[in-house]
């Protein structure tokens, strides 16, 4: 009797230890979310995930806030797609009962430690419960960590400014542009306001804002006949000496060629700098400065195939030529150390013929991850 | 003979679904079979901005899908938001134009794409208890008809190398529980067949990596189901249920823009340069080739074949081709440029072109007749849909349900 009352407490005390420590129900919103964000590759769990998804939309109002806790697209982002029409699902249903958790929907939209996608879903149920809630909560968010709700507080500001405008209030309307420039991260609001601010002779720099890395040394031909060159590891992968030579295509001699770029979005044409030649690697490398250690993007564009090496280290590659190609196109998480730092891209030229298959040119800028210009530095070339 | 009436009505039930489908419903891209016609009687052949319309709502961004119908209910996908990063899945009302759920996905693949397409460029298919809706970013889902999701798959998640920044478009298509999803593209290219019940793969057929965006046309070939994709030298048919080639027809030259079509054991390839190739495919692997019309399709639009002949569309003109020596019988000259596939039904074609003017022309005669031509002045790229008696006009920002 006295063996079996420790065994039967240690067993109360297993079946009951994982509440203690703070686990949730098997069947719980949360327990349900998490399942969701283990959804595998290929549909593998898709089946027990129906069946999750169906429980968490039952759970009435109660379980949108562990969507909205649970909802990160950078650590699943195959989870965020099975939670982002769950909390719809909640959402239309609680609107249409009007029990739609506006207080904490709203407190949790104001906490920016909360991931910036689910406080943008939250608001979007908000902006559905009361159109007013734009005017409301988006003048505040000018510098928000949310990209997209950053964005639409840029348009207020830009739809203010058209209105000041129309009413002949003109220098209050260069003064709303000019706060709008503050949180505006997108090229295209950007452009927008650097454009409008020009009717009061104001200058932006927009290589600046932006965040473009200007100053390249571009080494080239190197061979990429019938796409020979993407695997090949050609010297300048091996370690950038400015001051070094190369044999590259047809046995020409490569050196390094400096090439400040002035356009605003950073594009660099190889074909002006170097020579248009097809079937050929051209290497670009760049020095940046960093006064801290900093999580970064790297935001890149080209039209032909690309590798972007970040200290020696490959952290893109994509093979595709001559099927566009814009600001923003890549966008790649990295770090930038405290100090130097060697970026060097690899860019390839195919052998297509056609008139509109002729361009080589890439651009780069380093962002934070709503898009604004991280602080670095470069020296120019002499 | 009871055994050919269980093949009719296997075949039957095929092609219909499962069950759930009614007559009237439009369930893919081009309607049943991608055939491009509809069985409706009386379609309104008169409308505009403000008259003829059963109702129109607004849609939370562009598409160029064609709206699917099943059931009662109106499916619709769209894109929104900075880059087309937001993807929509819409429900309607078929009578009323009432919405009765949307779903929304975040794209986990490349938006990047020529200005003349977007994201929500494929068309969804439905067999009535599900719709299966697949973006240009790779991302694939699967509601039934209350909006409740069954499955998600993020392609490009699943196979990285997937790549096509001009935009893909390929719809996917249905049959016998497969869903058979398109995927040309210059990186990983493929056709695979998935389980529409749980998503998962069945068969993954590798393609040649190039940009395409045909869909794919479901076809009976002996006793079995096949999936006909074609590319721009090679249209091969895949048994549906196994994912093994079973007929191939190599030409260089074919098109990668129209999609082809099929009708009483004849596949009509489309050409690059406006021709249709038609062939006649053996359930030995061989083949016979009929006849090569020229000149009768330009640009997007697919053709239709039709009681005896087939009719395309060309920047500037309706094409009719005799399908017995394929040589043809007239040209109807129209205002183009046309985006939008032209669909039959009862007699009446009608081609809608870009800036939303539809042209409905009775084709029953020797000489077609144009009956009218309708202008709703709003965008319109996607293939109309047809279904119980109503026309389905999608724009970059409305859908429009033209009937009583």
């Amino acid at each position: 009797m006295s063996r079996e009352r420790p065994l039967l407490g240690l067993a109360w005390l297993l079946a009951t230890l994982p509440y203690g420590l703070g686990a949730e129900p098997a069947d719980s919103p949360a327990a349900l979310v998490e399942r969701l964000n283990k959804i595998g590759r290929e549909g593998q769990g898709n089946r027990e995930g129906a069946a999750a998804w169906k429980k968490l939309t039952q759970a009435g109002p109660e379980g949108l806030l562990p969507i909205l806790r649970g909802f990160d697209p950078e650590r699943s982002p195959v989870g965020a797609n099975w939670l982002r029409p769950a909390f719809n699902a909640l959402a239309e249903e609680a609107l249409r009962t009007k029990k739609l958790p506006t207080e904490e929907l709203t407190r949790f939209v104001q906490d920016i430690k909360n991931h910036p996608a689910a406080r943008r879903l939250a608001y979007e149920a908000l902006l559905q419960a009361d159109p007013r809630t734009a005017e409301k909560y988006l003048p505040g968010m000018l510098h928000d960590p949310s990209p997209e709700l950053r964005r639409d507080a840029v348009a207020l500001l830009l739809d203010n400014a058209q209105k000041l405008l129309q009413a002949g209030e003109k220098e209050s309307a260069k003064f709303v542009y000019e706060k709008a420039l503050q949180g505006a991260c997108d090229p295209d609001q950007v452009e927008t306001i650097a454009d409008a601010l020009k009717k009061w002779g104001v200058s932006v720099d927009l290589q600046k804002h932006f965040g473009v890395v200007h100053q390249w040394y571009l080494a080239a031909p190197f061979e990429h006949a019938g796409g020979s060159g993407w695997e090949v590891a050609y010297a300048p992968e091996k370690g950038v000496d400015l001051q070094a030579t190369y044999e590259g295509k047809e046995k020409l001699v490569v050196r390094w060629l400096p090439v400040r770029t002035r356009d605003a979005q950073g594009l660099v044409d190889i074909n002006k700098a170097i020579k248009p030649y097809k079937g050929a690697i051209c290497y670009a490398y760049a020095e940046v400065q960093s006064p801290e250690e900093q999580s970064i993007e790297f935001r890149a564009g080209s039209i032909n195939g690309l590798k972007i090496f970040v200290n020696g280290e490959l952290i893109f590659a994509k093979q595709e030529y001559h099927h566009g190609m814009s600001i923003d196109q890549y966008i790649v998480k990295g770090k930038l150390k405290k100090g130097s730092n060697r970026i060097l891209l690899k860019v390839a030229q195919n052998e297509q013929k056609e008139p509109w298959a002729q361009r080589w040119a890439f651009q780069l800028r380093l962002t934070d991850s709503v898009g604004a210009a991280i602080p670095f530095s470069q020296k120019e070339a002499k | 003979m009871r055994r050919i009436v269980r093949r009719i009505v296997g075949l039957a039930l095929v092609f219909a679904g499962w069950g759930l489908l009614q007559a009237g419903d439009w369930t893919q891209f081009r309607g049943p079979g991608g055939s491009g016609i509809s069985a409706e009687k009386e379609l309104p052949t008169h409308w505009s901005k403000s008259e003829g319309l059963r109702w129109s709502v607004e849609l939370p961004g562009r598409g160029l899908s064609n709206p699917v119908l099943a059931a009662g209910k109106v499916y619709v996908t769209a894109c929104s938001g900075y880059r087309q990063r937001r993807l929509h899945v819409l429900c309607f009302e078929e009578k009323t134009g009432k919405k009765l759920w949307e779903r929304q996905f975040t794209a986990t693949g490349s938006t990047a794409c020529h200005p003349v397409t977007n994201m929500a460029a494929p068309t969804p298919v439905t067999d009535g208890k599900a719709v299966y809706a697949l973006f240009a970013t790779g991302d694939l889902a699967a509601l039934d008809a209350q909006g409740n999701l069954l499955w998600y798959r993020s392609l490009v998640g699943d196979y990285p190398e997937i790549t096509n920044q001009v935009g893909m478009a390929s719809s996917p298509v249905l049959a016998k529980g497969v869903l058979c999803i398109p995927m040309d593209n210059v990186g990983d290219a493929f056709l695979a067949g998935l389980d529409a019940a749980t998503g998962q793969n069945l068969w993954k057929h590798k393609r040649k990596a190039q940009l395409n965006w045909v869909t794919p046309v479901t076809f009976p070939l002996g006793e079995r189901t096949a999936v006909l994709f074609q590319a721009s030298d090679l249209a091969e048919a895949l048994d549906v249920q196994t994912g093994k080639v079973i007929w191939s027809f190599a030409s260089p030259g074919l098109s990668t823009i129209p999609s082809p079509t099929y009708a009483e054991g004849v596949l009509y390839l489309t050409s690059g340069r406006g021709a249709v190739l038609a062939v006649k495919p053996q359930p030995d692997g061989k083949s016979e080739e009929l006849f090569k019309a020229e000149n009768v399709l330009a640009g997007y639009p697919s053709p239709v074949v039709y009681q005896g002949k087939l009719y395309g569309l060309t920047d500037v003109a309706v094409t009719c081709t005799d399908l017995k020596s394929g040589t043809e019988l007239w040209k109807q000259r129209v205002e183009g440029k046309f985006s939008a596939s032209p669909i039959i039904a009862d007699g009446k074609l009608y081609a809608i072109n870009e800036k939303g003017r539809g042209f409905v022309l009775d084709i029953r005669g020797d000489k077609p007749k144009i009956l009218a031509k309708n202008d709703l002045d709003d965008k319109i790229q996607a293939t109309p849909a047809v279904a119980n008696g109503a026309i389905y006009l999608r724009s970059d920002n409305k859908l429009y349900c033209v009937g009583k």
